[in-house]
């Protein structure tokens, strides 16, 4: 396997320039672990709606990037943080056609169904971190559970 | 570490003009606001240069987003109040696949697997069926 320091990152998101580097950066890194196209693409999209919301919702944060291994496998973990006003309503954040901003309301809710793992922490005025894994040649979690 | 990767290239995206057509050709990970741009340029060239049709070539596109895409769909509606009709042509398959997974199908957005195969629909006449969706008209 390719080595860590590679993979491991942490980039600001402070602008839509910051975004274009996120994006690169997971499609460089989920080349490196083996990911294939298809699931590359979905990572780095997903990986774009969520800096996009860091940006936008949150006034700008973080991306960490971190190869992560487990029993079947390895993947790549992605968390997005920032300190902005946080998600006071986090079930209807994650629905289909919810936003707070200019966007289609397909961020949080389109993302986590392009990604195997996904985990919000948020509370109102205490920041969001968004937590995101995809694994290496693991076949996508059921419609049913997401 | 961000001079590791190359420069994405900020501001205007070249409208090419071929008869009554116009032709984009994006290329890369595209700003943000360069995406804003080229919705902006194109209304304006589609009033100041009278064309019926833009074609936008997405196949050097790596990923769309719901920002890119929304922005696609945005084009193509005000291309249709200025009389003209948009197709997307050559949309990369991981990203047709993302896009419907991601829940953005973009119905009201024309496509065609390539800018020839685009052109060529341009110059078919169409007929208006449901929802203001178009479709070849018989020859």
């Amino acid at each position: 396997m390719s080595t860590a320091s590679e993979i491991e990152a942490c980039l600001p998101i402070r602008s839509d320039m910051d975004l274009v580097w996120v994006r690169q950066h997971v499609r460089q890194a989920a080349a490196l672990l083996g990911f294939g196209l298809v699931d590359q693409t979905k990572l780095v999209t997903a990986a774009s709606e969520l800096a996009r919301n860091t940006l936008v919702h949150g006034g700008g944060g973080q991306m960490e990037a971190a190869p992560v291994t487990a029993g079947f496998g390895h993947g790549l973990r992605l968390t997005f943080s920032d300190s902005g006003p946080g998600i006071p309503d986090l079930d209807r954040a994650l629905s289909d056609g919810f936003t707070s901003g200019d966007g289609l309301g397909m961020g949080l809710g389109g993302a986590r169904r392009l990604v195997h793992e996904f985990e919000v922490e948020s509370a109102e005025g205490a920041g969001t971190t968004v937590r995101v894994i995809s694994w290496v040649n693991r076949p996508p979690r059921g419609r049913e559970e997401g | 570490m961000n001079e590791a990767y190359p420069r994405p290239e900020a501001g205007h995206v070249p409208v090419l003009r071929l008869g009554d057509i116009l032709l984009v050709t994006l290329q890369g990970d595209l700003h943000d606001s360069t995406a804003q741009q080229l919705q902006q340029d194109l209304s304006e060239t589609i009033v100041s240069a009278g064309v019926t049709g833009v074609v936008i070539d997405i196949s050097g596109v790596e990923i769309v987003d719901s920002f890119l895409g929304r922005v696609l769909a945005e084009i193509a509606a005000q291309a249709s109040l200025l009389a003209a009709r948009t197709v997307v042509a050559g949309m990369r398959p991981a990203v047709a696949i993302t896009l419907v997974e991601l829940g953005l199908t973009l119905p009201g957005l024309l496509t065609a697997l390539d800018t020839q195969a685009a052109m060529a629909l341009l110059e078919q006449p169409v007929v208006l069926s449901h929802a203001g969706r178009t479709r070849r008209e018989r020859a």
